[in-house]
């Protein structure tokens, strides 16, 4: 293999990177034309694409920790749950008592105006995205002194508690949760509004933490997980950036929670909201699968594990957890740095990563020392 | 002349074990600063508890006048005193020019400098000081792809990228390739007179401890045994006792 000489990682100028090369336009259009036809083309499964989407969106903002900064969080997903409660709470409780609504369980006199019924998405959805993102900067501050496994199963144990304690919060429902304002219009209308908004939000996750990878911020959470005593050692503010990349993750995750939850119509905590063992182990599978620590890895992984996932629950009922199961068993033992992370090694100079021709292959990096 | 690093009465003990016992020492500013001993004789703890790695039991601590003893890692690295370490310490996945960038000084970083990008001077001095080190060639290279030396090279290049004051070095030396020597000593030297980074080094090789340092502190079995002027280092009977294990 001979060393490849391309510009792509470093540029003279004064952005360090540019955001996006030739190659990544062209798959970055392709990623958008498939978004504006899939719900003309397949009607049926606009549902199932607005899905994807929110995969998509999971993937990556799972990755900002996982893949970039070396933290792999099992309990993500409770970001998720937290920004559909909190929107599920902003919507009702702009116009009536939450509490009154929640206990005979949205089946009282009162009806939401679809003034109402948007003015509450809308602010529903801001205020999940902020609720969730301070909600991480208050858990960093207290998991962030875990690291490798621990930091994992601390997260996951925060995830599974969160659904436990909302599970017995009266005031949101408990267990029996929250049936959400009904969208003022026809099923179809419902599918396409939704659908727009998880293709926007996980088009704008997508933008966002290109732009953001881009910058000093890219390379001190890159920093981190190669060695993040040496970051410290160095003078950077670690703590800082590992809460920033928690609460963009957690923005997002928020909005996914807000938009889905209302696309079920109907939020309880363990199986919508917090749920744990398929959503919550869903991000890091696609992530893995794609190869985490690149920016379309996740991208890859979350569509590749969503029509196989679709796939299998239509074609092969029964037998679909354990499609999935092999899946991530054959991911794990024998392609650990998953589809982009191989390609990578393969072929780096697509990436425009530049390999010493000299210097004998080296086994497939797998990430940070845990 | 100055003192940058003033060291009093320091003693560590972890457990039962006394690493450092009431050890004082001081690194004058502008100067070359060796300090030797034989395995483990508490020189890494020593460094350790310099760069805030862990709290000292008593003692003072003090950088530039300023008590540091109780303040951690990253902070008193801002305050512009960087170590190296023993194990060689780089970002694997990364680049060395990547390295090289994420090595700017922090020391006055606000929150939302994190969000900006690197101007092209930043990359024009990585590269400059990559050429210093040797490794302009690489540059492009991820940094775990290169040889240990070679590692080592770019550890030290990026800790001058950081504008330190003072730069603690655990053995600069330690599995560098005989032939190469002769150019790190060359560098480091480069680095105290040319870039006026005061330097503070453990070191193994006798060579080139003696060849480097205007002044050297000898520690044994945790205490300060004798500190003076290479040649009087080298003479110093203790020292050699020391060495040779008549102790």
């Amino acid at each position: 293999m001979t060393a490849v000489t391309d510009d792509n990682a470093t540029e003279a100028g004064t952005g360090r990177r540019r955001l996006m090369s030739r190659n990544d336009s062209f798959i970055f259009a392709g990623l958008v034309l498939f978004g504006i036809l899939g719900p003309i083309l397949f009607p049926n499964y606009t549902f199932q694409i607005a899905v994807l989407w929110l995969m998509v969106l999971f993937a990556l903002t799972w990755d900002i920790m996982g893949g970039q900064m070396g933290y792999n969080s099992l309990g993500n997903i409770f970001f998720f749950g937290a920004g559909m409660y909190i929107c599920a709470v902003v919507q009702v409780g702009l116009f009536t008592d939450v509490g009154a609504y929640t206990s005979v369980s949205g089946q009282g006199d009162f009806r939401f105006t679809p003034d109402q019924y948007y003015i509450g998405v809308a602010v529903g959805l801001v205020a999940a995205a902020i609720g969730s993102s301070l909600l991480a900067v208050a858990l960093g501050w207290i998991v962030f002194g875990l690291r490798g496994p621990y930091f994992a199963i601390g997260t996951l144990g925060m995830a599974l508690a969160a659904g436990e304690l909302v599970g017995a919060w009266g005031w949101v429902g408990g267990g029996s949760g929250i049936p959400m304002p009904v969208y003022p219009g026809s099923g179809d209308g419902k599918s396409y509004f939704f659908y727009v908004l998880c293709f926007v939000a996980a088009i704008a996750t997508f933008m966002f933490l290109k732009w953001l990878y881009s910058t000093r911020f890219g390379l001190a959470i890159n920093a981190i997980r190669d060695d993040e005593d040496k970051a410290q050692a160095m003078g950077i503010h670690t703590l800082r950036h590992k809460t920033v990349a928690w609460a963009v993750s957690a923005f997002f995750l928020g909005i996914a929670g807000g938009l889905f939850g209302n696309m079920t119509g109907f939020i309880e905590p363990l199986e919508v909201a917090f749920p744990t063992v398929t959503f919550g182990i869903f991000m890091v599978a696609m992530a893995l699968l794609g190869g985490k620590g690149t920016i379309w890895g996740p991208v890859l992984g979350a569509i590749l594990f969503h029509f196989v996932k679709e796939a299998t629950w239509t074609y092969f009922l029964g037998w679909q957890w354990v499609t999935l199961g092999a899946i991530i068993i054959l991911n794990i033992i024998y392609f650990q740095q998953g589809i982009v992370g191989w390609l990578q090694e393969k072929y780096p100079g697509w990436f425009g990563i530049e390999v010493d021709a000299r210097a004998p292959a080296k086994a497939p990096s797998k990430g940070p020392a845990q | 002349m100055s003192k940058l690093i003033e060291v009093s009465n320091v003693s560590k003990a972890f457990g039962g074990v006394i690493a450092n016992n009431d050890i004082s020492i001081s690194v004058p500013e502008g100067k070359i600063t060796g300090l030797i001993g034989p395995n483990g004789s508490g020189k890494t703890t020593l460094f350790n508890s310099i760069v805030g790695y862990h709290l000292i039991d008593s003692g003072s601590i003090k950088f530039k006048g300023a008590e540091i003893s109780k303040k951690k890692v990253q902070q008193i690295a801002r305050l512009g005193m960087l170590r190296t370490f023993q194990q060689t310490r780089i970002y694997s996945l990364m680049n060395c020019v990547d390295n090289m960038l994420i090595s700017v000084p922090h020391r006055n970083a606000a929150f939302f400098d994190m969000f900006k990008p690197y101007p092209a001077e930043l990359l024009e001095k990585a590269e400059d000081l990559l050429e210093f080190v040797g490794l302009y060639e690489k540059r492009k290279l991820r940094a775990g792809d290169l040889s240990f030396g070679q590692q080592k090279l770019l550890e030290f290049a990026m800790a001058l990228m950081n504008e330190p004051e003072v730069l603690l070095l655990d053995e600069p030396t330690a599995g560098i390739n005989p032939t190469l020597i002769n150019g790190l000593i060359d560098r480091l030297k480069r680095a105290n007179t040319e870039f006026g980074i005061t330097l503070f080094v453990i070191e193994h090789n006798m060579r080139v401890i003696m060849n480097m340092a205007d002044t050297i502190y000898c520690l044994a079995h945790g205490e300060l045994l004798a500190e003076g002027a290479p040649s009087e280092i080298q003479n110093d009977q203790r020292v050699i006792d020391a060495y040779l294990g008549a102790h």
